[in-house]
């Protein structure tokens, strides 16, 4: 099994890369901060990976992306999968005053993974196999007052990724959309814990249940989607009021 | 208060002000904080208050759990401070190579198995955990990084230091190597604690491990003598088989009055007399070393009260051991239910750190509900009798051993003291020092 993760060194990553590392995978892993994403790769070594390969990858490097592919067509002849697992959780409130930080936020969790999943996706349907897995968010479900920044940057990765899937799905390549809703990971380490919250290793079990055994857009834990589904179902007359 | 950062006897009751979880090396929180003394935390299996800093900060350190390199054929594992031994074993059991020395519970960090420098049903043999330690990463409030050996003061006093010499960031330890996951056991049933002495050095002579279950509520010393071997031959398991939390789990408290003496004392004429039968047989290390793992939250059958342990080790007088014997008579004269107790001799093999527990000995391990004051003063006078005999009780399961009585089991208690940091304390500290 070979496997690229973009945003490695994130919560849900490395918790993803500790099931494949266990049953003996090929790795190649990407992330911004090369000390850490070095740590994150002896770990999976000493954890019985068949080989891991690391690559620098930041967000708001476009043009590095290419860089990136070459490097993983150059390790690994065929890919299994590839999984999209970094992002930025701005401060709502800041964003709300700040244009640049909304610009930098959309760079980060849409425009950068948009992106990049063309370039996966050439490299993808060119082989006619495999599976994309992307990391979305229910947040992406619904623009919400409190996390609007946020959430419409991850519901544009969702649009994109339905879309990619019609277009792929012709070649044999699957797109699985990742929409998980509170996980317990550093990133959210500001807000205060309430039992809704998922561990990454749980969300990472499904994840890699997605990816070896099917599905399409895979809310984790399950119960987000009729949560959601409900959340969506709101009069917009209404929910405008919600100030949820 | 929450669950989640009390003691495993959830008594005492002492929250901190703040926890900090951390999650990389190269990102540490500031250990010298201006509101209050720091404690690292890892699974907080500890009973009493050794992994509790009322009112200070705890350092969550159990998501900084990487393995920093495994050589599969020396047996050696380098790894981050809050690795849990369970996360440990599925990694190292399936390239054959198992924990030189496990406590009776895998749900705890390296370091917290460092910490407390633990022992196992092996001490006979292996010694304690910090025998196998042979270099740690510690991390001072000054900033100061040392990578020590036990060559140094600072390590002896790190291992079995509870957490109050600094950070642990990461432990380099030996393995041993196996060929199974199975554990070959016999269960030899004993009637008096003459009779325990006698087969635990027979046991001793031919099997690594060996413990006792004893039923506390006879004076006399009956229970279960139980020994075992890692298999020579069979067959290791696949790798990536994971270490699962329970399936069984107690999701609330159950009712204190469920493990009163009625009840404890009818299930331990069971448990005998099952256990009286077993003769030898072979089972998977799991079950072996961590019968209690199996029920998630088990402490929690205790009621919402809580329990306290008692560990206690006392030394050989010839070839006997008075004081134990006068332990367990102290314990079924006074009435109170101890449904899990333990006996085992310790070996000869010295522990390296300067407030280590174990010495050569008899160790006496009793579970009560906590029935409030008079269970504490129960607890008191078995440290009393411990004293006496020139033995001394177990900080890791300790929640109310007086000051006095710390400085009688612990002599070196302030060779000790000197290395502790002074931007680092707990609970216990504070309550055994002043």
């Amino acid at each position: 099994m070979t496997l690229l993760i973009v945003g490695a060194t994130s919560a849900i990553a490395q918790a993803v890369a500790r099931r494949y590392a266990g049953a003996g995978a090929s790795l190649f892993l990407a992330a911004r901060n090369e000390g850490r994403l070095a740590a994150t790769a002896a770990d999976l070594r000493a954890r019985g990976a068949a080989s891991v390969e690391t690559h620098p990858f930041d967000a708001g490097d476009l043009a590095g992306q290419e860089d990136l592919m070459q490097a993983v067509r150059s390790v690994f002849p065929v890919l299994d999968a590839a999984l999209i697992a970094y992002g930025t959780l701005p401060d709502q409130a800041a964003t709300e005053v700040d244009p640049d930080a909304v610009e930098r936020e959309f760079t980060t969790n849409a425009t950068s993974v948009v992106v990049l999943l063309t370039r996966l996706a050439a490299l993808f349907e060119a082989q006619r196999s495999g599976t994309i897995a992307v990391i979305s968010s229910v947040a992406g479900d619904r623009g919400r007052p409190s996390n609007y920044v946020y959430g419409a940057a991850k519901g544009a990765v969702s649009l994109f990724a339905q879309g990619l899937r019609g277009r792929l799905s012709g070649a044999g390549v699957r797109v699985v959309t990742i929409k998980p809703g509170f996980v317990d990971t550093p990133m959210t380490a500001h807000l205060p814990r309430n039992p809704l919250f998922a561990s990454p290793e749980a969300v990472a079990r499904r994840i890699q249940r997605a990816i070896e055994g099917g599905g399409e857009v895979v809310y984790t834990p399950g119960f987000w989607r009729p949560v959601m589904a409900g959340v969506r179902a709101v009069p917009e007359r209404i929910f405008k009021r919600l100030r949820l | 208060m929450s669950d989640s950062y009390a003691s495993w006897g959830r008594f005492p009751d002492a929250p901190p002000a703040r926890v900090e979880r951390l999650s990389w090396r190269d990102r540490l929180p500031h250990l010298d904080p201006p509101d209050g003394p720091v404690l690292p935390r890892g699974l907080g299996r500890s009973y009493g208050d050794v992994c509790l800093n009322e009112g200070g900060v705890l350092l969550d350190t159990t998501r900084l759990d990487r393995l920093l390199s495994f050589d599969r054929h020396a047996g050696v594992v380098r790894c981050e401070a809050g690795v849990s031994l369970a996360d440990l074993l599925a990694v190292i059991v399936p390239a054959g190579w198992f924990l030189p020395v496990t406590p009776g519970t895998k749900w705890v960090t390296v370091a917290g198995a460092v910490a407390n420098d633990v022992h196992g049903k092996n001490h006979h043999v292996a010694g304690t955990f910090g025998r196998h330690v042979r270099r740690l990463e510690l991390v001072r409030s000054n900033g100061d990084r040392h990578e020590l050996t036990p060559a140094d003061g600072l390590f002896g006093a790190t291992v079995g230091g509870l957490g109050l010499t600094g950070l642990i960031t990461w432990v380099e330890f030996g393995l041993q190597p196996i060929r199974s996951d199975r554990i070959e056991a016999r269960h030899t049933p004993f009637r008096s604690l003459d009779e325990f002495l006698r087969a635990s050095d027979s046991a001793g002579a031919r099997s690594p491990y060996v413990v006792a279950w004893v039923d506390a509520f006879k004076p006399e010393g009956k229970g279960v003598l139980m020994e075992g071997r890692h298999a020579p031959a069979g067959a290791l398991p696949a790798p990536g088989a994971k270490s699962r939390r329970p399936r069984l789990s107690l999701p609330f408290d159950g009712p204190g009055w469920a493990l009163r003496r009625p009840t404890a004392a009818v299930f331990n004429a069971a448990y005998f007399a099952r256990q009286a039968r077993a003769g030898a047989f072979s089972c998977h290390y799991d079950p072996y070393f961590y019968p209690l793992d199996a029920i998630g939250h088990w402490n929690r059958a205790y009621g919402r009260r809580g329990f306290l342990q008692h560990q206690s080790v006392v030394p050989f007088v010839g070839a006997d051991a008075p004081a134990a014997r006068e332990l367990l008579r102290h314990v079924a004269a006074s009435g109170a239910a101890s449904v899990v107790s333990v006996l085992k001799t310790f070996g000869q093999l010295e522990s390296p750190g300067v407030l280590s527990f174990p010495r050569p000995g008899v160790t006496l391990a009793l579970d009560f509900a906590n029935r409030g004051d008079e269970t504490i003063r129960l607890l008191r006078s078995l440290d009393d009798v411990v004293a006496d005999a020139g033995g001394r009780v177990y900080p890791a399961k300790d929640a109310c051993m007086t000051a006095a009585n710390f400085r009688t089991f612990y002599p070196e208690w302030e060779a000790f003291a000197r290395h502790v940091d002074p931007a680092f304390s707990s609970s216990f500290w504070r309550r055994v020092t002043t």
